[in-house]
C-alpha cells in the first residue's frame, strides 16, 4: 500500500483497527484526542463499536467489561485522565482480562496542554501495567497491534504511551493490512471476575509471575535494541532515540556510539539491559519526563554488582523538566562527552508584540466572565473557581475572572472549600457543560448535602470546544452521529436537589448580570446555566460585524478595554474599528456607555 | 530539507504543511512534520515544522537549520528566525495580526523595527502582502495559497503541481477556483522579485 502522511494519533488508530479492535471508548484530551476521532470516524466501515464517554474512569469501566468478555477493546485518554481511570486500571490489572485490553495514554511534556508532566511510564509501573513507549508514528501503528497480542497473551492490560511528539507529529506511514478477526466474544460466568481480598492476594502472584516472564520476553523484543558500536554508550526511549541519533550525527560520533534504544520500560528488559552495562562503566541515559530507564538501570546495577557512571537526570546531564528537543540534547551529549558544538550568537530582537491564546471573536464564554465581574462588583473581593476548558482562559485580562483551576470538576468543590475555611468569603464557581457531566455532578451533590450557599455559573456552550469540538451527554448527538436524547442540565440539576436554576443567554449582559446577583443572594445552592452555542461549531451562523456610529462615539475605548475581543481594536487617538473576525455577538453593544455600536444579536 | 512556517491561530498554517509533507510524499521522500494543537490556540502563536528528505530523524528542527522560514505573520516571523540557517529563504507575509495585549497597553508591535531587522538578519528575504494578493484572488482567506505559490517558485525540489493538486484536494469544491488564482499570484509574485 502506498505511503501517506498520517499523525501519530492517525497512525494509532489505523493500527488498532488492523488488530481487530472491537469496542473503543474515550474521554477527549489533547495530545490524545485525534486517535479516537479517526477511529469513530471508521467504527461503521469496519464493524465496531465507538463511544465518547463521560470521563475516563467510565471509558476504562466499559472497556473493561468488553475485555472480559473476550473483545478487543481499545480505550484513549490523555495522562491526566488516567489519575481518574486509576480505579479500575489497578483492580483491573489483578484481575486481568480475556479479549486485549489497550490503554494509549498520551503524555505531555512540555507541558504544552496540561496541568502536569506526570510520566505515564512511572504510572504503568506503580500498577503493574505493562507499558510500550513509540518513538514516532510508524513504531506507534506497529505497537498497538503488539500490544494487543502482549495483552492476551498475559491477560493483562497494556499501555501504549505516545507523547505529544508522536501525537501531533505527522510521518510517511504504510498502512497495515486489515484483515477481518473472528474471535468468540461471550462473557462467561463463573471466572475469576469478582475482586475479592483473598483473590487479590492470588492474582497479585500470579501478576508478579506474569511480569516476570514478560519482562524476559522484552528482552528479545524487536523494539528493544542495541544499534551501533563505540565507546560512547547512550541509552534512550520515546521521541528521544531520534533526537540522539540526530544530535550524535551533528556531534560526528555516531560511528563511536552505542545506543540501546528501550522500547517497554515496564517490565524492565533486565537481560538486555545488562548485556549492556556490562560492556559500558560510563553511560549516558536520555529520557523525557521522569528518569525511568535511569533507575531502572541503577536498580540492575545494585542487583547484579556493576559498577557504574551513570548520568542522566539525577546529575542534572539531561533537563528534569520540560520537553527535550534536539538542541538540548546535542548540548547534553555534547557536556558528557566533552566534544565541542558550534553555536552562534543571534543578535538581539526588537521587542516582539505578547501573543497569548485568547477567547475567540464572538466567544460566549467572554460575555458570561464579564457578566460575572459585573455581579460580583468590579472591586469586590469574591473568588472566581475556575475549571479545565476553553474557559479557564477568562483569567487573561481584562476579564481575570478565574482565580484557581486545578483539575476537572474542582471549580465547585474548591468553592466549597474556601467558603468553610473563610466564612462569609463569597465564592463564584464556573465550569463547562462537558466538564460538568465529566465530574461536577459529585461535587453538586455535596454542596446540596452538606448545606453550602454554591453560586456555581455552567457555561453551556453545546460541545467540547477545547479539544475539538466533541459531543457529550448533552449534546443529544453520540460519537458515531445517531441523535438521542440530550440529558437535560436542569433535570440534572433539580435530582441533585437544586431549587434556584436559572438560564441565561450570556450575551444579553443585563438579564446575565441579574440572575447571578439573585443566584448570589438566594439563601442556598444556586446554579446559572449560560446557554449560548460555541461560535466555532458549524451549525452556528456569526452575524454580520457590528457597526460603529462615529458621530456617537466618544474615543472612550472601553469597547476595547472592558472585554479584550480580538475584533475589536484601537490605535491611540483613533476610534475604534471592528474587524473581519468579528461574529456580531453584541457584548460590546451592550458596554458602550454611549450608544454607538450598532447590529449584533441584542 | 527543513521548513519552518509560523503565523497566528486560524491563518492556515497546519493546512500548508500538510499539503507541502503530502506532495513531498508522493514525490517518494520521507517526510516529518509537528505542530502544537489545543489550548484555544486561535489567536496564539503557532508553528508547524516540515522535514523532507531521506533518512530523517525526529521531528523538530534544530535552531539556526530550517532551510525556509514561510511566515504567515510579520511578528511570528520574526518571533521563529532563530530556526533559519544563515543561507536559508525567508518568505514573509507582511500583514500583521496585532494582539489585543497592543490595545491594552501591555505590549507593543513595532512593525518598522520588525521589517528592518528581518531585512538585516536574511540575505534571501521575500516581503509579500498575502492577504492583499488573496483578496485580489477573491477572498482574503486564501492566504495559504498565496503562500504556497510564492513558496512553490522558491523551493524547486518540490513539484509544484503537485503542490496545487494537494491544496485543492483539502478545499471545498466552491473556493477551488479563488485558489487556483490565489496560487498563480503569490507564484507571479515571486517570480517578479527574483527575476
Amino acid at each position: 500500500m502506498a505511503k501517506q502522511l498520517l499523525l501519530g494519533n492517525e497512525a494509532i488508530a489505523w493500527g488498532a483497527i488492523a488488530a481487530g479492535v472491537k469496542v473503543a471508548t474515550a474521554y477527549p484530551g489533547t495530545p490524545s484526542t485525534e486517535i479516537f476521532s479517526t477511529l469513530a470516524a471508521q467504527a461503521k466501515h469496519y464493524g465496531f463499536h465507538a463511544e465518547w464517554c463521560v470521563n475516563e474512569k467510565v471509558a476504562l469501566e466499559v472497556a473493561y467489561g468488553s475485555a472480559i468478555s473476550g473483545a478487543r477493546t481499545l480505550v484513549t485518554m490523555k495522562q491526566v485522565g488516567l489519575n481518574v481511570a486509576a480505579d479500575p486500571l489497578l483492580s483491573g490489572t489483578y484481575l486481568g482480562v480475556k479479549g486485549g485490553l489497550v490503554l494509549v495514554v498520551a503524555d505531555d511534556p512540555g507541558p504544552h496542554s496540561s496541568q502536569t508532566e506526570q510520566d505515564t511510564r512511572q504510572f504503568a509501573g506503580f500498577a503493574k501495567v505493562p507499558v510500550l513507549d513509540p518513538s514516532d508514528p510508524q513504531e506507534a501503528m506497529e505497537m498497538v497491534i503488539e500490544a494487543f497480542d502482549i495483552s492476551e497473551k498475559y491477560h493483562l492490560p497494556v499501555i501504549l504511551r505516545p507523547t505529544t511528539r508522536v501525537c501531533h507529529v505527522g510521518q510517511d506511514v504504510e498502512l497495515p493490512e486489515i484483515t477481518s478477526r473472528n474471535s468468540e466474544v461471550r462473557f462467561e460466568k463463573g471466572g475469576d471476575w469478582v475482586i475479592f481480598p483473598s483473590v487479590s492476594l492470588r492474582k497479585h502472584g500470579e501478576l508478579l509471575e506474569s511480569l516476570k516472564a514478560l519482562g524476559q520476553e522484552f528482552s528479545t523484543s524487536r523494539f528493544n535494541y542495541r544499534e551501533g558500536q563505540g565507546e560512547y554508550a547512550i541509552a534512550c526511549s520515546g521521541v528521544s532515540y531520534h533526537y540522539v541519533k540526530e544530535a550524535l550525527h551533528r556531534l560526528n560520533i555516531i560511528d563511536n556510539t552505542e545506543i540501546l534504544k528501550i522500547s517497554t520500560p515496564y517490565p524492565f528488559p533486565e537481560e538486555l539491559a545488562a548485556q549492556y552495562l556490562k560492556k559500558h562503566e560510563r553511560l549516558l541515559v536520555i529520557e523525557e519526563q521522569d528518569p525511568v530507564l535511569e533507575d531502572a538501570m541503577l536498580r540492575l546495577a545494585g542487583k547484579i554488582g556493576l559498577h557504574l557512571h551513570l548520568s542522566g537526570k539525577h546529575d542534572a546531564m539531561v533537563p528534569g523538566t520540560g520537553e527535550l528537543n534536539v538542541d538540548l540534547v546535542t548540548r547534553a551529549i555534547a557536556n558528557w562527552s566533552g566534544n565541542n558544538i558550534k553555536t552562534r550568537q543571534v543578535p538581539a530582537k526588537p521587542e516582539l508584540p505578547l501573543r497569548r491564546p485568547i477567547l475567540c471573536a464572538g466567544c460566549p464564554h467572554r460575555a458570561s466572565f464579564y457578566a460575572i465581574r459585573k455581579a460580583a462588583g468590579k472591586k469586590s473581593d469574591t473568588v472566581f473557581t475556575g475549571d479545565i476548558g476553553c474557559y479557564t482562559l477568562g483569567m487573561m485580562p481584562p476579564l481575570s475572572a478565574v482565580d484557581t483551576c486545578l483539575c476537572m470538576g474542582a471549580a465547585i468543590t474548591q468553592a466549597q472549600g474556601i467558603g468553610r475555611a473563610e466564612p462569609g468569603r463569597q465564592t463564584i464557581a464556573v465550569l463547562g457543560d462537558s466538564t460538568f457531566f465529566h465530574s461536577g455532578i459529585t461535587g453538586v451533590i455535596n454542596a446540596v448535602y452538606n448545606q453550602y450557599p454554591l453560586t456555581l455559573v455552567i457555561l453551556d456552550n453545546s460541545t467540547t470546544a477545547m479539544t475539538g469540538f466533541q459531543p457529550h451527554p448533552g449534546t443529544g448527538q453520540t460519537a458515531t452521529g445517531e441523535i438521542v436524547a440530550a440529558i437535560d442540565l436542569q433535570k440534572v440539576l433539580e435530582g441533585c436537589g437544586l431549587t434556584f436554576i436559572k438560564t441565561v443567554d450570556p450575551v444579553n449582559l443585563k438579564e446575565a448580570v441579574a440572575a447571578i446577583k439573585e443566584a448570589l443572594a438566594y439563601d442556598g445552592p444556586a446554579v446559572i446555566i449560560m446557554k449560548r452555542a460555541c461560535i466555532n461549531l458549524p451549525e452556528v451562523k456569526g452575524l454580520a460585524p457590528v457597526v460603529i456610529n462615529i458621530e456617537k462615539c466618544k474615543d472612550c475605548g472601553l469597547c476595547v478595554t472592558e472585554i479584550g475581543c480580538p475584533a475589536l481594536v484601537m490605535e491611540t487617538g483613533q476610534k475604534p474599528q471592528v474587524l473581519e473576525s468579528c461574529a456580531g455577538c453584541g457584548l460590546c453593544i451592550e458596554v458602550c456607555p454611549f450608544d454607538a455600536i450598532q447590529g449584533g444579536d441584542y | 530539507m527543513d521548513i519552518i512556517m509560523c503565523g497566528v491561530g486560524g491563518q492556515g498554517t497546519v493546512l500548508t504543511s500538510r499539503v507541502v509533507g503530502e506532495a513531498a510524499i508522493k514525490q517518494g521522500y520521507e517526510v516529518r512534520t509537528s505542530e502544537i494543537i489545543g489550548m484555544a490556540q486561535r489567536e496564539g502563536p503557532v508553528v508547524s515544522q516540515v522535514r523532507i528528505g531521506t533518512k530523517l530523524h525526529g521531528p523538530l528542527i534544530p535552531d539556526i537549520s530550517a532551510d525556509y522560514l514561510l511566515g504567515f505573520e510579520l511578528a511570528e516571523a520574526v518571533r521563529n528566525l532563530d530556526k533559519l540557517n544563515g543561507k536559508g529563504r525567508a518568505l514573509v507575509n507582511t500583514h500583521m495580526v496585532v494582539p489585543p495585549t497592543v490595545y491594552l497597553g501591555i505590549s507593543n508591535y513595532p512593525e518598522e523595527q520588525l521589517i528592518d531587522y528581518l531585512k538585516e538578519q536574511t540575505s534571501g528575504l521575500i516581503l509579500i502582502n498575502a492577504n492583499e494578493l488573496a483578496a485580489q484572488a477573491g477572498s482574503s482567506k486564501a492566504v495559504s495559497a498565496v503562500m504556497l505559490g510564492a513558496f512553490a517558485t522558491l523551493c524547486p525540489d518540490i513539484d509544484e503541481t503537485m503542490l496545487l493538486k494537494e491544496l485543492l484536494a483539502r478545499l471545498p469544491e466552491r473556493v477551488q477556483e479563488i485558489n487556483t488564482r490565489a496560487f498563480r499570484l503569490g507564484k507571479e509574485f515571486v517570480e517578479g522579485e527574483t527575476r
